[in-house]
């Protein structure tokens, strides 16, 4: 889990009442306490009035091994897990509008089949593209796309349950474990059920 | 069964419901509505304080006296940031509490409105939770669910802040609705294979000592305490905070540690092989340099809120729950011990390190004062502070008897405590003695409220320590600044004898140490609030000391 320099990212899954304030109680309390937020996914849980939050923190080991303990004392906050050491499966989404021109729009479509990405948009010179996985397929794809022209990239942060089976993906904690390394490894596919 | 009222009444219905039966504050244009409606509900008295500040603090004082929620009442803008001050003391120091605060009409929120003042977002990260109720529907219910967060698991304060419109409005208040509150738990009894690890440590020791902090106080578990210390003949040390849970002519009592704690205390804990902590977070005051505090003793800390746990000290056993069901575990659980030879060593460093220095001089002295208060009192008034060395003096030479009745802002560290708290704390315990032992400058901080004390015949003894200086600051200067004294000195402060008679109070002087005695025996027979002015040498240093950060090794007993 470390990323190097004594630092260490933590994944926090959250169950929240959905109320105005929420956001900027659980802010406050992480920039209080020196807690770095490297991603925040955000959205409507399966109860209702219940909001579910990912977060992935960054920050000293000895300080962010504190986070769940310290969200659980906000009171708006029903229940906390840190998912970090857990037997976890995590996705992330991301758009990314690239440069397309028909010259090289074929080869963009083929980058684009390799990754399982989806076409959302297509334009005269640019097309959109959705994709989800893991942090490394998607940082992999954007570096494939940089050549051609990346106009616009945006991420949704990391959201993660607990495994259902005790079988455990072996490449799903590759967000942790390449966050120190400042290369990009093309990942390969596995099949369907595959992390990509 | 529901009923149809103003959210005004609601307010002061569901207060009723939760046993409140005095209030703090002072109205301003957003909460006139809910002062409008005071008359109907006689049995809500109301103090009124001269500032927002004052009605904060003496709710704080009234509450930590006394075991009960404290209440204090604000108007919006300034009136409510006024609290601020108030509802940090409290957070600091788990002070169960809740505010409540005018706020502008709903539609004027946002706008910059006259006397507008984001008050939830300012009071976050200092209360233990805050609402903005927007419908009166909604008043109830919040009131009752900020009673029971203030005062379950860990205390503290909490805010409502309530429109003017939403005070007017008609809303339905059922007082029998269930709370709703998913995932607010209370922690009460601590699992069982935590107690039995904690249980084999004790027993195993052979040096152990308590830490008893200020969950002993908040929880009420001073009879279990001294239960488990007298078992397991086991030394007690009490955090600044802890001062009063455990009696301190008792022979297992080893006084506070820290910076300006008892030598011997700060040597106990440092030689200790098991520090059982009771409701204690490992304050930088007793803990210094962390990596040294304590390095060859195993730890127990037992703490109803989970994140103190491994906090500032990694500890060996972790007891989660409330203080007063842990005992209760486990006490069964302790064996029977005498640790003979142990406290005969805590009684050797006692000797060696006496620690509560009165310095030779003919001159009146801060601890000639204490003392004396102490000795007239027999140790059993309440006592409460302001920040700085009179506190610390008060800390060190008063031999507190009675459980709780040391009032001190230890977390915060908030100047100008003492004056207030000491009117909450009379408030709530009519038939008992308060000295509020304060210093010369935390005093002017709040001082208006001695209106409020001659107002309501509320006979606090101020007992000021005169010096014309901000001693501590002095001090620190002195020691960490090579000497370079600045705006340390008081050359303006009003005649304190003349100020208590201005505010229709008594005063009375004291320059020498053979007036002590008569003059503290007068104040106390004075039917009446009353200040006394001690005027005490101008420049003395406090010991023992650790300076900040540091460890026993670095501790300084005596002046060179």
């Amino acid at each position: 889990m470390a990323a190097g320099n004594g630092t260490q990212q933590r994944t926090i899954s959250a169950l929240v009442q959905d109320k105005p304030g929420v956001l900027a109680r659980i802010s406050g309390l992480f920039r209080r306490r020196g807690f770095n937020i490297a991603s925040l996914a955000v959205g409507r849980s399966e109860s209702p009035g219940l909001s579910r939050m990912t977060f992935v923190v960054e920050g000293p080991e000895e300080v962010v091994k504190h986070v769940a303990a310290q969200l659980d004392r906000l009171i708006d906050v029903v229940e906390v897990r840190d998912i970090t050491e857990s037997n976890i499966v995590w996705r992330e989404l991301a758009l990314i509008k690239v440069n397309a021109p028909a010259k090289t729009r074929g080869e963009v479509l083929e980058l684009t089949n390799v990754y399982r990405a989806n076409v959302i948009d297509i334009g005269v010179e640019s097309l959109t593209m959705e994709i989800s996985g893991g942090r490394q397929k998607i940082d992999s794809l954007i570096e494939l796309l940089r050549k051609f022209g990346l106009l616009e990239v945006i991420r949704t942060g990391r959201v993660a349950t607990l495994r259902g089976t005790l079988v455990e993906g072996e490449d799903d904690g590759l967000f942790q474990s390449d966050a120190s390394s400042p290369t990009y490894i093309l990942p390969v596919t596995s099949g369907e059920s595959g992390s990509v | 069964m529901s009923k149809h009222l103003s959210g005004s009444q609601i307010v002061c219905e569901a207060l009723l419901k939760e046993g409140v039966d005095v209030v703090f504050g002072i109205p301003g244009g957003a909460i006139l509505p809910l002062y409008g409606v005071l008359s109907q509900y006689p049995d809500l008295r109301h103090i009124l304080t001269r500032h927002e500040q004052g009605a904060a603090h003496s709710a704080d004082g009234y509450s930590r006296s006394t075991g009960k929620v404290g209440v204090a009442f604000a108007t919006s803008g300034p009136g409510a940031t006024n609290l601020v001050t108030g509802l940090a003391t409290a957070m600091m120091d788990s002070v169960p509490m809740v505010a409540i605060t005018g706020q502008v009409g709903r539609a004027a929120i946002g706008t910059d409105a006259f006397q507008e003042a984001d008050i939830t977002g300012a009071s976050m990260p200092l209360t233990k939770h805050n609402y903005l109720v927007m419908r009166a529907d909604d008043l109830g219910a919040t009131v009752h669910e900020a009673f029971h967060i203030a005062r379950t698991g860990r205390p503290g304060p909490v805010l409502i802040d309530i429109p003017k419109d939403v005070f007017t409005e008609m809303g339905n208040y059922d007082p029998d609705a269930p709370l709703d509150l998913p995932g607010y738990q209370i922690p009460c009894k601590a699992e069982e294979s935590q107690v039995e690890a904690a249980a084999k440590l004790i027993n195993e020791s052979e040096k152990p000592v308590i830490l008893a902090g200020h969950g002993v106080v908040l929880s009420r578990a001073f009879d279990e305490l001294r239960e488990l210390a007298e078992k397991a003949q086991i030394p007690v040390v009490t955090t600044l905070l802890g001062i009063s849970s455990f009696p301190e002519d008792h022979v297992l009592s080893t006084g506070f540690p820290g910076m300006h704690g008892m030598a011997y205390s700060s040597l106990a804990v440092d030689q200790a092989d098991l520090i059982i902590n009771f409701g204690s977070r490992f304050d930088d005051r007793i803990v210094g340099d962390a990596k040294r505090f304590s390095r060859s003793s195993k730890k127990i800390h037992v703490d109803i809120d989970p994140a103190e746990i491994n906090k500032t000290i990694a500890v060996d056993a972790p007891v989660v729950g409330n203080i007063k069901d842990i005992f209760g575990q486990l006490l069964p659980k302790v064996k029977q011990k005498t640790h003979l030879e142990w406290l005969q060593h805590i009684e050797h460093l006692k000797a060696e390190h006496p620690s509560l220095r009165i310095p030779e001089s003919d001159r009146l002295m801060g601890q000639h004062v204490v003392k004396a208060l102490s000795d007239v009192t027999k140790g059993e008034a309440i006592i409460t502070t302001g920040v700085g060395q009179h506190q610390m003096w008060a800390a060190q030479h008063y031999q507190f008897k009675n459980a709780n009745s040391w009032l001190s802002s230890g977390g915060a560290g908030t100047m100008g405590y003492e004056v207030p708290s000491a009117i909450g704390a009379q408030v709530g315990n009519p038939d008992k003695l308060i000295w509020s032992i304060c210093g010369d400058g935390g005093f002017q901080m709040t001082l208006m409220e001695l209106a409020t004390a001659v107002e309501n015949n509320l006979p606090v003894k101020y007992a000021i320590m005169n010096n014309n200086h901000l001693g501590m600051i002095t001090q620190w200067q002195d020691f960490f600044y090579e000497g370079d004294f600045q705006a340390e000195t008081y050359t303006a402060n009003p005649d304190f004898v003349k100020l208590a008679e201005a505010y229709g109070m008594k005063g009375i002087r004291v320059t020498k140490q053979d007036e002590l005695e008569s003059a503290i025996a007068e104040a106390n027979a004075h039917d009446g609030p009353v200040i006394v002015d001690f005027v005490i040498e101008k420049v003395d240093d406090l010991y023992p000391m650790i300076p900040a950060g540091q460890s026993v090794e670095e501790l300084i007993e005596e002046p060179n």
